[in-house]
This record gives C-alpha cells, structure tokens and sequence, in this order.
C-alpha cells in the first residue's frame, strides 16, 4: 500500500490516460447525439440540409472544445 | 486522437537507447518554440536556419545570431554562448537563454526573432497579400463592373461569405463597425492554421498551437467586448434581473456573471489552442509511426506504409477542415460576444422602436 503511494509519477500518467479516455467518451457522446439529431432534421425537411449541416459543424466545433480542456489538462498531468 | 496523443508517454518508458527515430523529440521540436529552425536532415546534416538573438542582459542589449550558441551542452546541460548567456537545460527555463547573476539562473528581458516569431512574420506578409491585392482590384473597378474572375473572385466570395453568414447575422446594423476586427481575426486565424499545418517551409511553423498567440487574441475579443459594452450590459452583470435572494446576502448572481466575462474568452483561447496542438501533435505522430515501424522490423514498416500514407492523407483532409472551423468558431464567437454586449435597456429599446 506504501509503495503505491511512492509511485506518484506512475499514478500520474495512468490517470493523464484515464482521464483522456473519459475526454473521448464525452466528446464521442456528445457529438454523437448532435449527428443523430441533425440526421433526423435532415429527414423531416430536406430543403434545410444546408443550414442543418453548418449548425451540425459549429456545434461539434463547441463540444469538441470542452473535450479538448480535458485533454490539455490530462496533458498538463503528464508532463508537469 | 487521444490515444495518440498518450502514445509518447508509453514511447519514453521503454528503453531510450532505441535506434531510430527520437519520437518525442521530433514531436515537442516541431509544437515548442525554438531560436533556431530546424527544416530537415539532409542524411545525418540537420538543415537549419539560425534565428537573431535579441536579449537585454546585465551588460547591456545585445544583438548576434543564435548559431553562437554552441551544439553540444556543457558539463551542466545549458549550451553555452556570447556574453555570459546560455540556453538552459533546467527545468525552470528549459530551451530558453538565461544567464547566471549572483549564483541564480535569471531568464533576462528576451525581445529575440525565435521560430514563431518569424512564422507571424511570414503569415502577416501572407494574409497583407492575400487581401491587398483584391482590395486593390475593388479600388480600380466601379460598383457595376462585371464580377472579377480568378484569385480576386475567390477572396472576393469568402469575405463575403464571412461577412454575410457570421458578421452580419450576429451583428446586425452594427457589423460595418466591428467588420475589420472579426474578419482580421478570421483570415490571420484561418492563414496561421494553414500554414502550421504545412509540413515544408515557408509552412511547417506553429504559431496557432502557441497559446500566448491565442492568449493576445482572446485579450482582443476580451478589450473590444467589453470596452464596447452599453451601460444595460454592465448593470446586467452587476445587478441582473433575477430573484431578489440571489442578489442581497450573498451576490451569487452577480458573481457568477462577472466570471464569465472572463472564462468567455479564456474558452476561446483554449478552444483555438487544443484544437491547433492536437492537430499538429496527430499530423507528426501519424509520420512518425510510418519510422518507428521501421525501426522494430523492416517487414513491419512496409506493412505499415499503406495504412499510414492513408491516414496520414485522412488525417491532413481532416485538419484542414478543423482550421477552417476553428476560425470559423472563433470569429462567430467573438461576433457573438460582441453582440451580447450591446444590449440595449427596455427605455431605449422603446424609443428604438
């Protein structure tokens, strides 16, 4: 159990992994749902695929984002 | 991605004496900073061009190239060079020229051409060229002439297209006043992405991925949103329209708000700064993999080179598109904020009306 507590730097970079792994499961969720939903607009009004595709895009852009503060810190984690 | 980007930390537990390719080094060598730039070995000849060194010490400003610093790190890992100065090895100041005053290591004031000073350099004299010389064709045409063909017309429609879709849309009748400043940060975002994406000079440099870059972008949004704002933005941040109880004991409400005048930007910046980073780190290590292959067995590698080539050509389609969005982002974002901003108070909106 002690020595478990010695390996800082191991327990450091499992939970930099970890935590990038949890990172992509957000993003993966989040961007996921936006492509289903779009996917559906874009079957009920076919006129409107244009509009739908760039809000699809930005939104993805915004989640993709707060996926990417996990990552600079599970970088963070590694390397400092 | 992700698992990418954690691959380095597995490639610096195995055994550091690996013959082949310095993953790491190549990896932070492309994404850091440097004095000098590094654009390729020619065999076992790296070719690099050194930058000036520009730096006020204890003796005085001193201007000399960076190839004075010499190759090889003395007895206690800084690189030694003119004048008392040296590039450290420390932790503290790694990479960069400190020298030593009274027995502490002092990172003395540093005004010096490095690597991504020169790349904001090369994309400022771009992006001038890229919308002077259809500025100057607007100049010397009248309104009704005929739509101008080539070059000039494709700048032409994406201004426009910026213009019309994020500008105008969020802005309104205001966008002819905040225009220059939103479609500035457009075009420079759009052009220094590119570029860093570019893996041979004049490209190949990161000035995106650098967060001190995004930092003064984000301050820029930061002043012009905020020194703009009306006086019904203020008072709704400081006494918001919301239940007297979040506002009396305890200012919640109003907390709150004034944080997120500032985690507005700072999202921002993060946002362009992972996005950029991340994409860069991926374009390397998708190369890098191809080498390192090679090195475990010939036989892997050429297994390997299919797969690479195509992801790596999957991979640089997919990073242009992210530079363009993550302009795209950042201006529509900072429209939007802008827009925020000028909020007008219930007696104005009246008399608007």
């Amino acid at each position: 159990m002690l020595s478990l507590l010695l390996a800082d730097i191991a327990i450091a970079k499992f939970g930099a992994a970890v935590g990038a792994g949890l990172a992509a499961i957000g993003a993966g969720i989040g961007i996921g749902r936006i492509g289903g939903q779009a996917m559906d607009a874009m079957a009920r009004q076919p006129e409107k695929m244009g509009d739908l595709r760039s809000s699809m895009i930005i939104a993805a852009a915004l989640v993709e984002g707060v996926a990417f503060f996990a990552v600079i810190i599970a970088l963070l984690a590694l390397f400092a | 991605m992700l698992a990418l980007v954690v691959a380095p930390s597995y490639a610096s537990g195995s055994e550091p004496a690996k013959k082949g390719i310095d993953f790491q080094g190549t990896l932070w060598g492309h994404i850091k900073d440097s004095y000098e730039w590094h654009i390729t070995n020619i065999g076992k000849t790296p070719v690099i061009i050194s930058l000036p060194v520009i730096v006020k010490s204890t003796t005085g400003w001193h201007v000399f190239c960076s190839s004075a610093f010499s190759e090889e790190k003395d007895a206690k890992g800084n690189r030694p060079g003119p004048y008392g100065l040296y590039i450290s090895g420390s932790k503290d100041h790694e990479n960069k020229i400190c020298e030593t005053v009274n027995g502490a290591e002092v990172h003395p004031l540093d005004l010096s051409i490095t690597k991504t000073v020169t790349v904001l350099f090369i994309d400022a004299i771009l992006l001038l060229i890229c919308v002077l010389v259809p500025a100057r064709w607007c100049k010397k045409h009248k309104v009704d002439d005929s739509a101008p063909k080539g070059f000039t017309g494709f700048m032409s429609m994406f201004i426009m297209y910026i213009y019309n879709d994020v500008v105008k849309a969020s802005l309104g009748k205001e966008a002819d006043k905040y225009a220059p400043y939103l479609l500035t940060c457009f075009f420079f975002i759009f052009i220094a992405n590119i570029m860093g994406v570019m893996p041979f000079p004049p490209g190949g440099g990161n000035l995106t991925g650098n967060i001190a870059c995004t930092f003064f972008l984000a301050i820029c949004t930061f002043v012009i949103t905020n020194v703009t704002g009306t006086k019904a933005y203020w008072k709704d941040i400081f006494w918001p329209e919301v239940p007297m109880w979040l506002k009396v004991p305890v200012p919640l409400m109003p907390f709150i708000e004034f944080f997120s005048i500032f985690t507005k930007p700072l999202a921002l910046m993060i946002r362009l700064f992972a996005n950029m980073m991340a994409g860069h780190a991926i374009a390397i290590s998708l190369t890098c993999i191809l080498f390192i292959m090679f090195g475990v067995n010939a036989v892997a590698g050429s297994s390997m080179t299919v797969v690479s080539v195509a992801m790596s050509i999957f991979m640089m389609l997919l990073e242009i598109l992210v530079c363009f969005i993550q302009a795209l982002v950042f201006t529509m974002l900072s429209a939007v904020f802008i827009s925020l901003a000028h909020v007008k108070g219930e007696a104005e909106a009246k008399t608007v009306k």
